[in-house]
């Protein structure tokens, strides 16, 4: 018994893994951290997510994709819950989903989320040229989790996915 | 008896969010600039998230199967219980920037210290609340410093609406008895510990946007007791229009 839920929590949390967010497409849910945890109870398989931001216009989009995913896979008997705690935040995106978000243009998050000062600044690398000769044009992109820049460097606007 | 009053608090907190976020809602389509209408939809977006969470918990503690639909869509003025500030009108952009300057000053310190409140949900949507706050206080001190530092009408407009929006500060850090006794149990924020901090981010904004903090004076009071300017009723007949024409409506 102990074999077979392990199996279908390896399989399950692979299905669920593949799901990418709608808004940054290059991310799954596994990368970005908001794919918490599978767990298993009998033939019922249960899918833990938070959100990144409180709203977050993805989540139900990402609950859905979920159920679609976790079907085909296989697994019928399941349920997908949200928790809020602890609050999601940006040390949770693995070096793989960092190494994504450089390659398609948005430039990661720098550094530790740390409580900011009132004025305080992040310096932005820019993710096509490397300079940090950066300037924030936006505090809000986008989407939520982003920020728009430009590269004094090399002219170019980009997206910063902001510490949080 | 606590639940009544943490079902009292927690609709406060839902209120305040939802019709902050709402007003902001009203700026799309006619911000001042496409970055700022971004920015006010994002600001928006996550009041109105935090006010779906608290709403989901004031529906669950009130036990009648009331859900977030339900307390946001299909409660009249008198039932709602949030601060008078937050439903005031958008104005001019300047109106817009002081109201969510003076809210933000004193809702980011707030959800800090909610974050260790003794009730875990109210504890975890304050620990993500309180993220995204500082980025609201930040936008909107950047905005404050800009319009006063600004030409000679921004300035003119930023003062005016300090003052105007002046006497709705005050209610932010009221009490009553049902806050009181939560208080005492750790599980609501005494807002009095705030006002330093709050203190602070007035002096030193206000310095850099060389505006003159309006005079002490006498504060409106009465929206978290349900007696609301003309205003709210007008918000509402708009935001709820669709749930009053085709009540329990689902997508």
């Amino acid at each position: 018994m102990v074999n077979s839920s392990d199996t279908l929590r390896e399989r399950a949390w692979a299905a669920a893994a593949q799901v990418v967010d709608p808004e940054i497409p290059v991310l799954s849910i596994a990368d970005l951290g908001v794919l918490r945890e599978v767990r298993v109870a009998g033939d019922t398989v249960e899918v833990v997510i938070t959100p990144t931001y409180s709203g977050c216009p993805a989540m139900r989009m990402i609950e859905l994709e979920l159920e679609a995913a976790l079907r085909a896979a296989g697994i019928e008997n399941l349920r997908i819950s949200t928790v809020l705690a602890p609050a999601w935040t940006t040390d949770w995106l693995s070096d793989e989903g960092r190494r994504k978000l450089l390659a398609y243009g948005i430039a990661p998050p720098a550094g530790q989320a740390s409580r900011r000062a009132l004025f305080g600044r992040e310096k932005v690398a820019c993710p096509r040229c490397g300079s940090v000769d950066t300037e924030r044009l936006a505090e809000f992109g986008s989407t939520s989790c982003k920020s728009l820049h430009r590269c004094r460097a090399c002219a170019e606007p980009f997206d910063y996915f902001k510490c949080h | 008896m606590t639940a009544p009053a943490l079902f009292t608090y927690t609709l406060r907190l839902a209120d305040n969010a939802l019709i902050l976020g709402h007003r902001l809602s009203e700026w799309i389509g006619h911000a001042p600039l496409l970055e700022e209408e971004l920015a006010l939809g994002n600001v928006a977006l996550d009041l109105i998230g935090e006010a779906r969470a608290l709403y989901a918990y004031a529906g669950a503690i009130e036990g009648k199967g009331r859900d977030e639909d339900q307390l946001a869509y299909r409660r009249d003025a008198g039932q709602f219980r949030n601060i008078l500030l937050v439903e005031q009108p958008n104005g001019d952009f300047a109106v817009t920037v002081a109201r969510q300057f003076l809210y933000s000053a004193f809702r980011h310190p707030f959800w800090r210290a909610l974050a260790q409140s003794k009730d875990a949900t109210l504890a975890a949507i304050a620990a993500k609340a309180e993220k995204e706050a500082a980025y609201h206080l930040r936008h909107a001190s950047e905005w404050l410093i800009r319009l006063g530092d600004g030409t000679d009408e921004s300035h003119r407009r930023a003062q005016d609406a300090l003052d105007e929006l002046w006497s709705y500060a005050g209610e932010m850090f009221e009490t009553d008895a049902v806050e009181q006794k939560l208080i005492a149990q750790g599980v609501a924020v005494d807002p009095a510990s705030l006002r330093p901090e709050w203190q602070r981010s007035m002096d030193e904004v206000l310095a850099e946007a060389t505006l003159a903090k309006p005079a002490a004076s006498w504060m409106q009071s009465g929206g978290r007791g349900g007696r609301h300017s003309e205003h709210l009723g007008h918000l509402l007949a708009e935001m709820q229009f669709l749930q009053r024409a085709y009540p329990g409506v689902a997508w």
